[in-house]
C-alpha cells in the first residue's frame, strides 16, 4: 500500500470522534434571545446598520462591514433589537454586540433574498457576492473569505486546496457536512475555482473518515478537475502550512501567505455555505456545530443559529453531567476555555466541547528537564523548550528576533507532548498578547 | 646573569613588572578623563535602590545629572526630606519642590466584593490568567488577583491583602512605574499623593449589570457628580472620571451618597487592613 502522505513532526492525540461522527446533524430550536457581537471576524469590527426598537427579518443585514477586512453581520433570527451593549465575548472581552429579542410567533423564513446565478457573475464580482454574505473562514480563525479570494495580484494561484482534514480531536462538524451536503461543497468549489481563475482542486482528507471519502468520491462530478487525496491521520493536518506541506510539497515561507507558493486553502464547511449563498441566498447565519464531551449529556451535531448563548446550548443538549469540568469552544488543542454561559456560539465556532474530569487531568507544572520533546513535535521546527523559557522571564521581542514566535501558530503539540506539564502554548498566546499591547503603547 | 636560577627568574619578572607598572603609571597620567569626586559623594548618599523612578538608568546616573545641575536632589522619590536637604547642602544647590507619587489601583473588586464565574488553574500568574478568557473573573476589568504586580515590586512595597488585592504601602512606594507595566489589565495608575479623590473601578457597565458583577462597581448613579464641584467628576462610558486639574476643588463630600463605595477619599494607604487581617495580628 502506498504510504499516505503528511507532514514532519506532530502529534497523535486520542481522537474521541466517534461520540458524535455517526450522529446526523438536526437543526436547534430559535432561542428566546439572539446576541450577535459586531466583531465575529478577524479585522476591523462591522458598523452596526440597526437601532434599538428596531424589527429585523431573518437573514437582514445588521452591522456593515467596515474596512477591507471587515465581514458584515446577519439577523440569525427574526425579532426585535433590544439594545446594542457590551457583552462577553468568547475571547473574553466584552465587545459591543447586538442583543435581539426573538419573536416567538415568526415564522423564521429567511427575508427572501435575489441572489444572481453564479455561473453570470463576472469573476471579480463573485468575491463581492461571498462579501454581501457575511462568508469568513469556518476552520476557526474567521478570516473574511471575500479578501482571501482576492489573493494579490503578483501571486498566481495554481491549486484550491479544500481543507477537509478536521485534525482536532472530537470534532465532527466538517465530516458530517462532507457527508450531509457533497453536492454544496462540489459546487461551493466551482465557485471559488471561477473567482480564483483556475481550475483544479485538491480535497485533503484524513484517512479516518472512510464514509466521507467514499462520499465525496461517490459523488464527484465528472466534469470538475478535482483530486481526493487521503492524508494520514495526524495532528495538526488541518493547519494551512501542514496541508500545503502534504499535498504541493510545498513550504509556505516565513511571514509570508499561501499565495506565495502558489496555494489557496479553503475550509469545506466554508465552500459549501458559499455554495449555499447563490443556491438559496441564504447568508452565513448557522452552520454545523459538533457538542461534545463526556461532560454533557445528550452530545451531538446540531445546525445551530449564531449567536444562541451557550446556556441555551447546554439546556437542550440535556445538561451538564456532575463531573462536567471544563467547556472550550473548537477543539481540545487549540480552542479557547469559556468562563461565563452566557457567550454567544459565533461563525468560527466548529465546536463546544464540554470536558469531564476525567478528560482534563490537571497536573502540577514541573520544571523543564531539556529532554527536547518540544522539538520533535513541533511541526513548524521551533524550539519551544527555549520560548518557553524567554517567556517566563519576559524577554517578548528576543522570542520574535530570535526564536521566531510569529510563525508560531499555537498548534499545542508542544504543550501536549511536555511530560513536565508546562503550558507552552499558553505561555506563547501570553507573549503574543504582550507584544501586541507593547505595540500599541 | 649569575647562573643562580632563583635569583635570575626575580631579575627578569622584576625587571618587567617594573616597565609594565611604569607603562602603565604612564597612561593614567596620560589618558586621564577628570572626573568630578562629588558624584561619588553624592552616589554614597542616595538610596542605592536603582529603582529608575527618577527617570534616570540608575543611581549613579541620577548623581552624575545632581552634579551637572540637570536634575534636582528632589526628583528622587526614595530619599525622605532630610536625606534630599543633605545631598542639597552637600552640593549647595536648591532641594527642589518634592512631588510625592504612588501607585494607586483602579479596582477594588476583590475576591469577597467581586463575583468569579469559573476557577482558573494553570499557570500562576496574572498575564497567563488573562488570555484564558479574561482569567475566568466576571468583571472583564477587574484585578485578577495572581500578584503580578506584587512581584515587580523590587521595593516591597506592594502586598496581597486577604481579599487578593494589592496594597500599596506610601512609604515604600518610590512611583518607578514596574507594577504599572505589570499589571495586563491596566490597573494600577501613579498619581501626586495629593489626589485624593479616586475612583477605583474600571468597569464600563451600566447600573445593575455593573452591580451584578461586583459590590463595589461604578454603576453610572451620577451621585458624585451632583454631589461635587461642576467639572470635577465627569460620567465618561458609564465611569465616573475626575479630572484632577481642578483636584484643589475635590471634596470628600463626593464619596458621601456614592452607593457602592467605588469611589473613595484616600489618606495615606489605598485598602485599610480587612478585619481578618487584623484579627490575625491580634493572635
Amino acid at each position: 500500500m502506498k504510504s499516505l502522505l503528511s507532514f514532519k513532526h506532530g502529534v497523535h492525540p486520542p481522537e474521541n470522534k466517534e461520540i458524535t461522527s455517526g450522529m446526523k446533524s438536526r437543526r436547534f430550536p430559535f432561542p428566546k434571545e439572539i446576541i450577535l457581537p459586531l466583531s465575529q471576524h478577524i479585522g476591523t469590527p462591522a458598523k452596526a446598520l440597526v437601532k434599538v426598537g428596531d424589527r429585523v427579518e431573518r437573514g437582514d443585514v445588521i452591522a456593515a462591514a467596515e474596512g477591507f477586512i471587515s465581514s458584515a453581520v446577519h439577523a440569525t433570527a427574526a425579532g426585535t433589537v433590544k439594545s446594542i451593549e457590551l457583552w462577553p465575548h468568547p475571547s473574553g472581552a466584552m465587545v459591543p454586540s447586538i442583543r435581539i429579542t426573538v419573536d416567538p410567533n415568526s415564522t423564521q423564513m429567511q427575508r427572501p433574498r435575489i441572489v444572481p446565478r453564479w455561473q453570470d457573475v463576472k469573476e471579480e464580482d463573485l468575491s463581492k457576492e461571498i462579501a454581501k454574505a457575511g462568508i469568513v473562514g469556518l476552520g476557526g480563525a474567521a478570516f473574511p473569505s471575500h479578501v482571501k479570494l482576492c489573493p494579490p495580484k503578483d501571486q498566481p494561484i495554481e491549486l484550491l486546496i479544500i481543507n477537509a482534514c478536521e485534525c482536532e480531536p472530537y470534532l465532527t462538524s466538517d465530516h458530517r457536512t462532507m457527508l450531509e451536503q457533497p453536492h454544496d461543497v462540489y459546487e461551493g468549489i466551482r465557485i471559488e475555482l471561477k473567482a480564483l481563475g483556475i481550475s483544479r482542486a485538491v480535497i485533503g482528507i484524513e484517512c479516518n473518515k472512510p464514509d466521507a471519502i467514499e462520499m465525496m468520491e461517490k459523488t464527484k462530478p465528472d466534469d470538475l478537475d478535482v483530486e481526493i487525496q487521503t492524508l494520514q491521520v495526524k495532528y495538526p493536518q488541518g493547519a494551512e502550512k501542514m496541508l500545503i506541506k502534504a499535498v504541493m510539497d510545498r513550504e509556505v515561507p516565513s511571514g509570508g501567505l499561501p499565495s506565495a507558493i502558489g496555494a489557496m486553502v479553503q475550509n469545506v464547511a466554508t465552500t459549501a455555505n458559499v455554495a449555499r449563498v447563490f443556491k438559496t441566498g441564504q447568508p452565513l447565519i448557522e452552520r454545523i456545530i459538533t457538542v461534545t464531551g463526556r461532560g454533557i449529556r445528550k452530545p451531538g451535531n446540531w445546525v445551530i443559529p449564531f449567536g444562541t448563548k451557550l446556556r441555551d446550548v447546554i439546556e437542550h443538549c440535556g445538561g451538564l453531567t456532575e463531573d462536567a469540568e471544563e467547556i472550550v469552544f473548537g477543539g481540545p488543542m487549540m480552542g479557547q476555555g469559556q468562563a461565563n454561559l452566557d457567550v454567544p456560539i459565533l461563525k468560527a465556532n466548529g465546536g463546544i466541547l464540554i470536558l469531564s474530569k476525567d478528560e482534563c487531568k490537571r497536573q502540577d507544572i514541573m520544571p523543564c528537564i531539556r529532554c527536547g520533546k518540544c522539538l520533535d513535535a513541533c511541526p513548524i521546527f521551533l524550539n519551544p523548550q527555549l520560548m518557553g523559557a524567554m517567556a517566563k522571564a519576559e524577554r517578548y521581542e528576543e522570542m520574535v528576533e530570535e526564536a521566531h514566535l510569529n510563525d508560531c501558530m499555537l498548534c499545542g503539540c508542544c504543550s501536549y507532548v511536555c511530560p513536565s506539564n508546562i503550558p507552552l502554548s499558553q505561555l506563547f498566546i501570553m507573549s503574543k498578547t504582550q507584544l501586541r499591547k507593547l505595540a500599541a503603547s | 646573569m649569575t647562573g643562580n636560577p632563583i635569583f635570575d627568574s626575580a631579575l627578569v619578572l622584576g625587571s618587567v613588572g617594573l616597565f609594565f607598572g611604569f607603562l602603565i603609571a604612564m597612561v593614567n597620567k596620560k589618558f586621564q578623563v577628570w572626573e568630578d569626586p562629588r558624584i561619588d559623594d553624592v552616589e554614597e548618599l542616595l538610596p542605592s535602590t536603582n529603582c529608575g523612578a527618577c527617570g534616570q538608568p540608575g543611581c549613579r546616573a541620577f548623581a552624575e545629572a545632581v552634579v551637572a545641575g540637570s536634575e534636582q536632589p528632589s526628583s528622587c522619590t526614595v530619599m525622605g526630606a532630610e536625606d534630599v536637604a543633605d545631598v542639597a547642602s552637600y552640593l549647595g544647590v536648591d532641594a527642589g519642590e518634592s512631588n510625592k507619587r504612588v501607585a494607586r489601583l483602579l479596582c477594588a473588586g476583590g475576591k469577597s466584593q467581586a463575583v468569579q464565574f469559573s476557577d482558573y488553574s494553570g499557570l500562576d500568574t496574572c498575564k497567563a490568567a488573562a488570555a484564558v478568557a479574561g482569567g475566568g473573573k466576571g468583571c472583564n476589568w477587574g484585578c485578577l488577583g495572581l500578584a503580578d504586580c506584587e512581584d515587580s515590586c523590587d521595593l516591597d512595597a506592594i502586598y496581597m491583602n486577604d481579599d487578593d488585592l494589592p496594597v500599596v504601602i506610601p512609604e515604600l512606594c518610590t512611583a518607578c512605574n514596574d507594577c504599572v507595566e505589570a499589571c495586563p489589565k491596566d490597573l494600577f495608575e501613579l498619581m501626586p499623593i495629593e489626589q485624593k479623590l479616586i475612583v477605583q473601578c474600571k468597569n464600563l457597565l451600566k447600573g445593575d449589570a455593573a452591580e451584578d458583577l461586583c459590590s463595589v462597581a461604578c454603576n453610572t448613579c451620577n451621585r458624585c457628580v451632583a454631589d461635587s464641584e461642576s467639572g470635577v467628576i465627569e460620567m465618561i462610558n458609564n465611569l465616573a472620571v475626575i479630572n484632577y486639574e481642578m483636584n484643589e476643588l475635590t471634596d470628600p463630600k463626593a464619596i458621601s451618597r456614592c452607593p457602592t463605595g467605588a469611589i473613595v477619599w484616600v489618606e495615606g494607604q489605598q485598602f485599610k487592613e480587612s478585619s481578618m487581617e487584623l484579627e490575625k495580628k491580634a493572635v
